[in-house]
């Protein structure tokens, strides 16, 4: 595997006096998808908060490009070449699509720079530029996915993290996403993908992790973790007769 | 009644509508960009007024004093953000508007003792006999007011709607994590509205001193006001808070003429309350959703 671009060592966080991350390690490397896999509860939006600065970290370190990370804000981690689509997506509801991608290039100065990630945000989902006067609110729940990705794509970023991309959404429309993620990829974006759609999930990454109450479990290839008898018969519904 | 007269009471509900206006919006960008209600918006506007008194008095020109004084104001807000609410900025709404009352009256006690006690006057921007159009005389001063007010609220729509600074701004005003997430500094965001707040409330004080005196207490008062004209508009929401403040202006005038002067000053509570009452969302905001 080549050099990571983002490198996870030994992270705990919790809520409070709560610990939920009891030492999480992972890589992602540019060019691949890696996913975590795991059941309710077991972290994967929670590890994605205490990546991306949102939770007070109590132990390990987070390190991207080779510089530490560990325990930066948000807002300088954009910077810095890391973005995330979060749970939910949270877009800026009243504003047009068109301001929501202009925010998402809040911390780039060159306007050609700008115009031409626009452009190619645009080419990846036609349709935002089809609405680019509309407020993010009316836009069904597959564009709104689409306009969060975009908006995390217009600050070029190194690593992309994506938190639950599928939830909610119309197969026709997931298997876009998700054909545009494999483009991304190819490109040499490095992306990380908390699913709950396991099948899904491993469908399209390289490498992944099971996450269980806090502790990565289990790790290797997608291949290797669609074969392994424990995954499918709890995440990848065996028992509905896959066999 | 006959119109020229009408017209006074309206000409009047204007004047002071226009002032009440700017106070409102200085509550309206502390609101949205920090859900919190700054109870020392009042103290901005009398340190407007007081700063540009001490200027004039100091030898300064009339319209450097004036200057002066809203920058110096702007300045005093940004820092009291900086000092007093963004280290206790992770305490919840409660310990931070308490803060802005206890601001308030630190503004008000270090006023009266750098002042004193007395009301003061400012000079007018252009000294002459009151215009009269249609019947109704309309002091050179109030020309003042309504020309400041236009500018503030052109300048600050383009600010909202045109700028970088104020795209970031409104995205602050729907959710600070989905800010952070695009890179936006919301505590810089927040200290900027303060201090634009403070600079609003700053030009009321001053373009309204030269007609109705000034004084260390005069803040009170117009927070009040201000505060109606924001929750009667819709808070949060700059073309509300303007439209806020204009209406109130009419009633009271208008309640001077059909009803009695005696009540002017109760108009803005009855208003506060009917509205919280019947229409939480003000007249021109829209009820509360769900944000995306």
């Amino acid at each position: 595997m080549p050099d990571p671009v983002l490198q996870v060592r030994d992270l705990e966080a919790g809520y409070g006096h709560v610990s939920v991350l009891r030492g999480v390690s992972l890589d992602v490397a540019a060019g691949e998808i890696v996913t975590i896999i795991g059941s309710n509860g077991a972290g994967k939006s929670t590890l994605m908060k205490a990546i991306t600065g949102f939770l007070h970290l109590t132990g390990g370190t987070v390190t991207l490009d080779g510089r530490a990370i560990t325990g930066t804000a948000p807002e300088k981690l954009v910077r810095r070449g890391l973005a995330l689509v979060p749970e939910g997506r949270m877009l800026f509801g009243p504003m047009s699509v068109a301001e929501n991608l202009a925010l998402g290039a809040h911390t780039r100065t060159s306007a050609t720079e700008i115009a031409q990630d626009l452009e190619r945000v645009q080419a990846l989902f036609p349709v935002l530029a089809e609405r680019a006067a509309q407020p993010a609110a009316t836009l069904s729940g597959g564009e709104q996915q689409m306009l969060a990705i975009g908006r995390a794509l217009m600050s070029r970023p190194h690593v992309l993290l994506l938190d639950e991309p599928s939830l909610g959404l119309a197969p026709k429309v997931i298997a876009d996403i998700f054909g545009v993620l494999d483009g991304l990829r190819a490109e040499g974006l490095g992306i990380l993908l908390v699913e709950q759609d396991a099948n899904l999930a491993l469908k399209h990454a390289d490498r992944g992790y099971v996450m269980r109450t806090g502790h990565v479990v289990l790790t290797g290839t997608a291949e290797e973790l669609a074969n392994n008898d424990d995954v499918r018969l709890i995440y990848l519904g065996a028992w509905h007769g896959n066999e | 009644m006959n119109s020229a007269e009408l017209l006074q009471f309206v000409a009047s509900g204007l004047q002071n509508g226009a002032v009440y206006a700017l106070v409102a919006l200085g509550f309206t960008l502390v609101y949205a960009s920090t859900g919190i209600i700054n109870f020392a918006q009042g103290e901005f506007f009398m340190l407007g007024g007081m700063l540009a008194v001490a200027g004039v008095r100091a030898g300064l020109p009339l319209p450097f004093a004036a200057l002066a004084s809203v920058v110096l104001t702007a300045s005093i807000g940004l820092l009291f953000e900086r000092v007093a609410l963004r280290p206790r900025r992770d305490s919840g709404p409660t310990v931070l508007i308490i803060i802005t009352i206890g601001g308030s009256m630190v503004m008000k006690s270090l006023a009266r003792h750098a002042f004193g006690p007395n009301e003061l006057s400012l000079p007018p921007f252009s000294p002459g006999v009151p215009i009269v159009f249609a019947g109704a005389s309309i002091d050179r001063q109030v020309l003042w007011i309504w020309g400041l007010t236009i500018v503030a609220v052109v300048a600050l729509t383009f600010l909202y709607s045109k700028t970088k600074l104020g795209r970031a701004m409104r995205a602050c005003s729907l959710s600070h994590d989905a800010a952070r997430l695009m890179g936006i500094d919301t505590a810089r965001v927040v200290m900027i509205s303060f201090g634009l707040a403070a600079a609003l409330g700053a030009l009321g004080g001053v373009a309204v001193a030269p007609l109705t005196q000034t004084a260390f207490d005069v803040g009170s008062r117009a927070g009040l006001k201000g505060f109606a004209a924001a929750i009667l508009g819709g808070l949060g929401n700059p073309i509300a808070a303007v439209v806020g403040g204009l209406v109130l202006g009419l009633l009271e005038s208008l309640s001077v003429a059909f009803i009695s002067s005696t009540y002017k000053d109760a108009i803005s509570l009855v208003v506060l309350l009917a509205v919280l009452f019947l229409r939480p969302q003000g007249l021109l905001g829209k009820s509360r959703r769900e944000k995306v």
